[in-house]
Formats: structure tokens, C-alpha cells, sequence
């Protein structure tokens, strides 16, 4: 984002900026996953870059998800899906009729060079138009630091400034992602691709995300339940994202454990136990909280998802040290710690997952928020350090940072904050802990071990920051 | 009793030529048509006086007066009046039906010779009662005494008098052929260009194959038309794109010049067993030696509506043990321009000759070259029941002047059907 943008928006007065925003038409209601829902309703379109790598995975997966599919007359997508048992119709911007589709899947990898990259315009010019509203748009390229030539890392550089603009520009609750998917890691895009082009990923834009050879998917994954025989630790479980996120788990079938303060006992006990679920009444900054969960999980804990967190807001020059350091116990060293006893005691299997919550304010920085975008930083720092020590265990570590969440928290935030964090988003709208909690569910996934050290933002692509 | 197969000879056909819907024939109707087609084949092949095993034939559009159409045309003709006769409809694929409905029963040594045919107008097309005012009319025929009748008949509304008009629509989806291939040629890809340029060559092709006249033991000129009122050589890319769509929408792909015009006529093929034509020292143009139906299912699996010929031709090789690609000619109906090439582009595609066909591989493709080389009925137009005749005695005559080779027809008809069907020459295949 230009500075001058940013300066011009900073500076609007909040009053003029919201009576510009009430002027715009509703935006859209979101398509959202109801369980026993298909993967997608309506068409996907795959189209191809020549000489690309993904064509027979991608078709696989969405055999698999019994999606009614069409494809481009290019001979290795219909060669591809004949392979893959996907009955595929075809698709010809030059043979006419009333086409709709609700996604569209593209494969880059075949791009090597930056001439190459009108490929792109090619399929998307004819087809962008023929979006049904919440579609779904899927970019495959290869990771840049996975390709020999730099021609060819320059060139799939370059598809993110596509995604990310084709994002800004779509509209009607659609979304855009670009997948990078690395050699030897094209059999593990099933649960991204069914992320990406289910309602799940309502919230989600703009993202990229890296799949690399990792734990293969298990050949008997029932994907209503992707988390059955697992058992899943959510911190800060009693209300808001975290509820969310522990419901989710569930629903895919794993075993919960809910974590959160004393003093909220109430309401944790409330929620688990309607999830036939363990509730563990904790401060996760105490001394012996690390120990406490080591001995919790004698029998191990599939998925670890570190969502607690709080906000203490105060410009620098207010910021007394407590206020600085209780967020930062809370928002990341606790977390840190509760890893390293774990995986020292040997308590996550192969298979584990742990996943982060940063946040908008950790990647684009928030006045008013040194301490919390510090933080939030640091879980995307912690995800980084961690990722390759823990691929070695097989396990995945992974963070979403969330955008404008409609939760109790930014309902008390004052309009003139609550307005522009609400709408200054590719969807117009605030996301819901669901978005936040489908997110997570996507990378706990057995299926997901081809998933490890990204930071997914549910930000409805955020207009600011990154 | 096994039965012995003999061999079933074409001996020839007639027709006569097709005019457009309210055109020369707005007045003839089946009967006259089917009658001067079948007089002129009697004519050419001297059947005046023989009792033939059987004359079938049928109308897509019927008159409910026109029981026993074809009966009753052979008891006005010359052939002898011990001639049996009966009707058979099934939508465009009427007229290949018919043929081989024949040639089974010549096949099996149940009848030594008989006559297939089709007939259609669409100009004297039949109106049924609007079901109102059938109603209010077939009470009052239920009421004995005059003032209840005439009471009744004070139920009648203006309204009333509209006609039924008969609609070429799918009973079960509500939409017409045509909205129906306009969705076929966008699932396959087909443009507007492919489809403007098999019309082309169509008509030229009918067009040269007329003036070298091919035509000319082939048809029986009739109200004045001595050539197919359709047909317009020498169009050209540039004036066919200037054409609107009329089916698909306004992005659509399919104009008035790439789908078949309304039509009206009636064809006629003679069939025999070998020893009937040597006996009677008439020709033997070609064997029937194989044919294949098939339906599919266009309103639950959406499967393209007039895709079915696609499936019903790899059963029929399969059994004949031979390739897509062992023929000499490929009579492919041109109902639609896009529904040729959507045939063509299926037999191609590995995703259909795999997922709904069951095949390991495509079928291929086909050399253009052989495809419906003296034209089709883009040019000729398309009495829907008159088109098979037409195509069945073209081929033969075209495999008889070759002296060998082999030939096949492919003909969607409406409901979801499609009729195949493998012509060799008298000479051989090869
Ligand atoms: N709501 C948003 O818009 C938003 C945006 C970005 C990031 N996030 C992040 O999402 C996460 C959840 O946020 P939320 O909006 O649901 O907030 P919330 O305040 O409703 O929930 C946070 C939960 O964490 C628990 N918790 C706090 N300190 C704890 C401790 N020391 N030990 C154990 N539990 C503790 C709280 O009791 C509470 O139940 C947080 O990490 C937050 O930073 C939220």
C-alpha cells in the first residue's frame, strides 16, 4: 500500500469517511459451510498454463469431492480428468451459452518465464465474469525458492501481485488465493484446493499458501470428519474465536480440550461439555501451567491451538512495563513455553499440529498496539523458527492472523474505529469467529501435513498492511 | 429353428426434393408427398403390380387422420394392393428405423424385398383443439337433450378458439432442440466459426453434387422444386457471421444457417435380399450391414439431448470389430452444425469416451474430408422422418460409384435417441 493512500485515509475525518461508506450497497451475505454441504455448489473451471505439473492432483481432488467440473480444451486437462474419473464438461469462451461458475482453479506451474504470464489473462479475462457471487478463484503456482531458473522464480513471483489485485477487484464475496505448491508435494493439495473452494474460506483472500512434501494424507480420510481419533487442545476456549475453534474441532470429529482462566469456569465448563469435551481450568502464564498440560496429555495431543490471547492498548509513551509484559506472557512466551514442554515430553505424535492465532496487527502494526503487535509478530516468528525443527517430527506449524472479527471484543470498540476496521475490506464486511475457526480446522487436518510454517490471514483482505 | 442372416441389398431410394416450411408444399400433405416419392421409386425400379413384403414408413408431425399413413398411401399406389404396410415414429431417427426395421425382416428371410420411407410436413403441420375447448365439446357430446348441450356450449370463450399448436419442445425439460444443442455446443466448445464452415461446405457440396448429377436417380422433382429449396452455394464466412443466433441466448453460437430450416418431403429406399434384385436384374448399390439405437438420458444425468448417436456407434463397431476410422464416408445428419461437431469433439474427448462411455481410449477423430461429402442436411434441409431415406440411398449410391468401400450414418433424433447404422459398398469394404 502507498504511503499517500495510507496518509490520505489516516487523515479523513472518521464522520466523513462513514457517511461515505453508508452510501454503498449491502455487501454481500457470505456463503458459509453447513455440515453435509458439498465442497462446492455450482461449477469449478480448471484451466492450465501449457506444460504445468498439477493438472491430474487437481482434477484428483476434485473428482474426489464429487465437484461438477468443466474444463479448458487444453488436451492435458482433459487427458488429466479422464485419469482422475472427473466427468468433465468443457469450456470455450468463443462456443457461447449462459456459463456460471462458482469456482475457478488455474494451474501456473506451468509458467516459466514472465512472457508466459499472459496465460493468465487468457483464462481469467473470459471467465471472471462468469463467477457466481461467494466464488472461488485458485491459483497454482511453484514456491520461487523451489525452481532452479530464475527466470522462472521471477515469473511465479509475479502471480501474487495477480492474485492479490484480481482479490481487490472481484467482488461479490468472492475470493482469491494463490497456492504455491512445491515439487513433490502435489498429492497433498486436496484438503488447500477443498478449502479454498469451500464456503469454509468465506473470509479468507488475497492469502497465499505453501504446500510441501510432508505427511502423507491418510488413504481412509472421511472429510466430514478429517479429525476423527484426534484429540485437540484449544486455549482460551469458553468464548469468542475460541469457542469457535473448539466447536469446529469437534464437529471434524476430534476429542476436545477446552483451556481457559479460573474465573471462567463457568462458561468453559458450559462449552465442552456440550462438546462431550475435558475442560482444563488454567492460567497459561503460571509457573507450572507448561507442566500441569505435560501431565494432562500423558497419552498425547494431536492438535495444539494457542488462541489465548488479550489486548492492553496504550501508545508507547503511556506504556508502563506490566502492561507491556502480562500481554507478552500471555500472547506468546506462555505459548512458547507449553510447546517446548510438550514436545520435550513427547507429547505431540507424528501427525501434530500446532497452530497459532496472530493478527492483523502483528503483520501491518496498529497505533496504540506496540505491545500486541509485537506479540502477534512474534507468533508469526515463532511459526517460522519452529516449522523446520518440528517437520523433521512430522509435525506442522502453522498461524492465521485474523482481521476484523465480529465478536464482543470489537462490538465495544468506538464506531468511528468500528466502522472503517469493518468495511476497509475486500468483502465490506467484519468476518465471523466461524471464518477464524474453518481456518484452523483446515490446517489441523489429517490431511494437511503438506501445510506447515504459513500464516493464513482471515481478513476478508484487509485493505491495510500486507 | 436358428434362422440364416442373408445379406440385405439397398437397390435404390427416392425422394423428393425439400422445400422449406410454407414453401412450395404449404399445401401437399404427408400422404401426397409420401405417395409422389414412392411413385417415383416404383417408376425408376419398375415395382408396378409386385407385392413387396412390407412397406414401412412414418410421420413426426401426423394428422391424427393419417392412421395407417403408409398403408394407405400403398393401397393408392401401384404396387399391389397385397402389399402390407405399417407406421413407425421415432423423431428424426424415423426414416434410418424404418430401414432397418426392413432390412432385419429381408435379413432373417421373412421378407425377400420392401420399402422404408419418412415423410414430414411442417407446413400442413396438424392443430390439435385447445384442451378447453375440447373439454366443453366432448361434454356437451355427452349431454342427450339439445337445451343441455346448447346451455353447455354457453362455456365457451373466445379464448378458446387458439389453437394447440404442436411445439418442438422436449416434453420433459420444456425446451426445444435447438436451446438444447445450444447448451451441447457450449459443454463442448463448439464456436460459432467451426459451425458457419460445415454449413458452407454443406451447401456446396450439395450444390456440386447436383450439378454433376448425383441427384439425378435420387429424386422425383414435385410442385416445381426440382432442387432442395434450402440450398445456397457459394455462401461465405464474412455474410453467414453477419446471421444473429437464434438459439443460446445473445452470446449464442447457433444461427438460422447453421441449424436445419422447418421442412417439408418425403424419401423412399427399396431393399432386397440378393437374390430378389438379381432375379429382377435390378442393382445391388450397397449392403446394410450393421445398425445400432440407442437413447440417453437428457433430463436426469443431463446428458446433452442429442448426444446419443455418440454412444450408440461404439456398440456398433465394437460388434462389427472394426475402428471409427475404417470407413470411406461418414453420413453424419447435420440437424445442427454444432451437433455434428459436438459428435465429432465427444469421440475425441478422453473425459467422455472414459466416464461415459467406458472406454480405456477415445474413439479419435475422423478425416473431415469424408464427411458427408455430398452434402447434408444443412443444405437439403430436414423433413424430420424424410432425412434417413435421404442419407441411405446418398450412401449407397456414393459406395456403389466407389465400386468399394465402407460407409456409416449417425442420426440424433429428438427425446434423447440416436440411430446408427454401416453401409458397404456392393464391391466390398476395402
Ligand atoms: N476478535 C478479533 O477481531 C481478533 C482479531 C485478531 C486476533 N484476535 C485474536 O484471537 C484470539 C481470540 O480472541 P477473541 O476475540 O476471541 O478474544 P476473547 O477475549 O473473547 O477470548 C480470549 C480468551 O482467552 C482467554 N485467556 C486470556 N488470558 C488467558 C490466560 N492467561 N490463560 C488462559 N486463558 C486466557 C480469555 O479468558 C478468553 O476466554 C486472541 O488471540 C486474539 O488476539 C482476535
Amino acid at each position: 500500500m502507498s504511503q499517500d493512500l495510507y496518509t490520505q485515509i489516516v487523515n479523513s475525518p472518521p464522520g466523513g469517511f462513514i457517511a461515505k461508506r453508508v452510501g454503498l450497497p449491502q455487501p454481500t451475505t457470505l456463503d458459509r459451510y453447513r455440515p453435509g454441504q458439498p465442497v462446492v455448489t455450482g461449477q469449478v473451471l480448471i484451466g492450465a498454463a501449457p506444460s504445468g505439473r498439477l493438472a491430474g492432483a487437481i482434477a484428483s481432488t476434485l473428482a474426489d469431492a464429487q465437484a461438477d467440473v468443466a474444463t479448458t480444451l487444453a488436451p492435458e486437462l482433459r487427458t488429466a480428468s479422464a485419469d482422475a474419473g472427473l466427468d468433465a464438461s468443457v469450456f470455450n469462451p468463443e462456443a457461447g451459452g449462459d456459463r456460471r461458475f462458482k469456482g475457478l482453479v488455474f494451474d501456473a506451474t506451468g509458467i516459466k518465464d514472465s512472457t508466459e504470464l499472459v496465460e493468465l489473462q487468457k483464462f481469467f479475462h473470459p471467465s471472471v465474469r462468469k463467477v457466481q457471487s461467494s466464488g472461488r478463484v485458485v491459483v497454482l503456482g511453484t514456491p520461487p525458492e523451489a525452481t532452479k531458473d530464475p527466470r522462472e522464480h521471477t515469473a511465479q513471483r509475479a502471480l501474487e501481485g495477480f492474485t492479490r489485485s484480481l482479490g481487490k477487484e472481484i467482488g461479490k464475496g468472492s475470493t482469491v488465493q494463490l497456492v504455491y505448491v512445491a515439487p513433490g508435494a502435489e498429492n497433498l493439495i486436496g484438503s488447500t484446493l477443498r478449502f479454498f473452494l469451500s464456503p469454509k474460506s468465506a473470509y479468507v483472500s488475497g492469502q497465499v499458501a505453501r504446500v510441501t512434501p510432508g505427511e502423507p494424507v491418510p488413504t481412509d480420510i472421511d472429510w466430514e470428519r478429517p479429525l476423527a481419533g484426534k484429540t485437540a487442545l484449544v486455549t482460551g476456549a469458553s468464548r469468542g474465536i475460541g469457542e469457535a475453534i473448539i466447536e469446529t474441532l469437534a464437529r471434524d470429529g476430534a476429542s476436545v480440550v477446552g483451556l481457559d482462566v479460573p474465573q471462567l469456569a463457568e462458561d468453559l465448563n458450559a462449552v465442552t461439555s456440550r462438546l462431550d469435551g475435558e475442560a482444563i481450568e488454567l492460567d497459561i502464564t503460571s509457573d507450572d501451567a507448561p507442566k500441569v498440560l505435560a501431565a494432562h496429555f500423558k497419552s498425547g495431543v494431536d492438535i495444539v491451538v494457542h488462541n489465548a490471547g488479550v489486548t492492553r492498548d496504550r501508545t508507547l509513551a503511556k506504556m508502563p512495563e506490566d502492561r507491556w509484559s502480562s500481554l507478552m506472557e500471555i500472547n506468546l512466551s506462555s505459548e512458547e513455553r507449553i510447546n517446548d514442554a510438550l514436545l520435550k515430553g513427547k507429547r505431540i505424535p507424528a501427525g501434530g499440529r500446532i497452530i497459532g492465532v496472530s493478527s492483523m496487527a502483528g503483520i501491518a502494526g496498529n497505533r496504540g498496539q506496540t505491545n500486541y503487535a509485537t506479540s502477534k509478530a512474534g507468533v508469526i516468528g515463532m511459526v517460522e523458527s519452529m516449522a523446520p525443527v518440528l517437520a523433521d517430527r512430522g509435525i506442522t506449524i502453522n498461524a492465521v492472523a485474523p482481521g476484523f472479527i465480529e465478536t464482543k471484543m470489537t462490538a465495544a470498540m468506538p464506531i468511528a474505529v468500528r466502522e472503517p476496521g469493518r468495511r476497509l475490506n475486500s468483502m465490506n464486511q467484519g468476518g465471523l469467529p466461524i471464518d477464524v475457526a474453518e481456518t484452523i480446522a483446515w490446517f489441523a487436518s489429517s490431511a494437511s501435513g503438506g501445510l506447515n510454517g504459513n500464516v493464513v490471514r482471515v481478513c476478508g483482505q484487509m485493505l491495510l498492511g500486507a | 429353428m436358428t434362422p440364416t442372416v442373408r445379406r440385405v441389398a439397398v437397390v435404390g431410394g427416392n425422394r423428393i426434393p425439400f422445400a422449406r416450411s410454407n414453401g412450395p408444399y404449404a399445401h401437399a400433405s404427408n400422404s401426397d408427398m409420401l405417395a409422389a416419392a414412392l411413385d417415383g421409386l416404383i417408376e425408376r425400379y419398375n415395382l408396378q403390380g409386385e407385392t413387396l413384403g412390407e412397406v414401412v414408413a412414418g410421420a413426426v408431425l401426423k394428422h391424427p387422420r393419417d392412421r395407417d399413413l403408409t398403408r394407405e398411401v400403398v393401397l393408392g399406389s401401384k404396387l399391389a394392393p397385397e402389399t402390407p404396410a405399417y407406421d413407425v415414429q421415432q423423431a428424426c431417427g424415423t426414416g434410418l428405423e424404418t430401414t432397418i426395421a426392413v432390412a432385419n425382416k429381408i435379413a432373417l428371410g421373412q421378407i425377400d424385398a420392401g420399402i422404408a420411407g419418412g415423410v414430414d410436413t411442417t407446413s400442413d403441420a396438424p392443430l390439435a383443439l385447445n384442451d378447453d375447448l375440447r373439454e366443453v365439446l366432448l361434454d356437451a357430446n355427452r349431454i342427450p337433450d339439445t337445451a343441455g348441450r346448447l346451455k353447455l356450449l354457453t362455456r365457451l370463450r373466445p379464448g378458446m378458439i387458439k389453437p394447440a399448436i404442436p411445439a418442438n419442445q422436449e416434453p420433459r425439460t420444456g425446451l426445444s432442440m435447438g436451446e438444447h444443442c445450444a447448451i451441447m455446443a457450449s459443454e463442448w466448445g463448439i464456436t460459432r466459426e467451426a459451425q458457419d464452415e460445415l454449413t458452407i461446405r454443406s451447401h456446396n457440396a450439395l450444390a456440386a453434387a447436383y450439378d454433376k448429377g448425383f441427384q439425378d436417380d435420387l429424386l422425383t422433382p414435385y410442385l416445381g422444386l426440382e432442387r432442395d429449396q434450402n440450398l445456397r452455394p457459394g455462401s461465405t464466412p464474412e455474410k453467414l457471421a453477419k446471421l444473429k443466433p437464434v438459439f443460446g441466448g445473445p452470446e449464442g453460437t447457433m444461427t438460422a444457417a447453421n441449424s436445419t430450416p422447418l421442412s417439408d418431403g418425403a424419401s423412399v429406399v427399396l431393399l432386397a435380399s440378393e437374390e430378389w434384385a438379381k432375379a429382377r436384374n435390378l442393382p445391388i448399390l450397397a449392403y446394410i450391414t450393421e445398425a445400432q439405437t440407442a437413447a440417453i438420458d437428457h433430463v436426469h444425468k443431463r446428458e446433452g439431448l442429442l448426444m446419443a448417436p455418440a454412444y450408440a456407434m461404439p456398440t456398433m463397431l465394437d460388434r462389427a470389430g472394426i475402428t471409427l476410422q475404417d470407413f470411406d464416408v461418414y453420413e453424419i445428419h447435420e440437424a445442427f452444425a454444432a451437433q455434428v461437431l459436438c459428435t465429432l469433439a465427444a469421440w475425441e474427448d478422453p473425459v467422455f469416451c472414459k466416464e461415459r462411455l467406458g472406454r480405456s481410449a477415445p474413439l479419435g477423430s475422423i478425416d473431415t474430408e469424408k464427411l458427408n461429402i455430398n452434402g447434408g442436411s444443412l443444405a437439403a434441409g430436414h423433413p424430420f422422418a424424410a432425412t434417413g431415406g435421404r442419407i441411405v440411398a446418398g450412401l449407397a449410391k456414393e459406395l456403389s460409384e466407389r465400386g468399394s468401400g465402407r460407409g456409416v450414418i449417425s442420426i440424433c433424433a429428438a427425446a434423447g435417441q440416436g440411430v446408427v447404422a454401416i453401409l458397404e459398398s456392393a464391391g466390398g469394404a476395402k
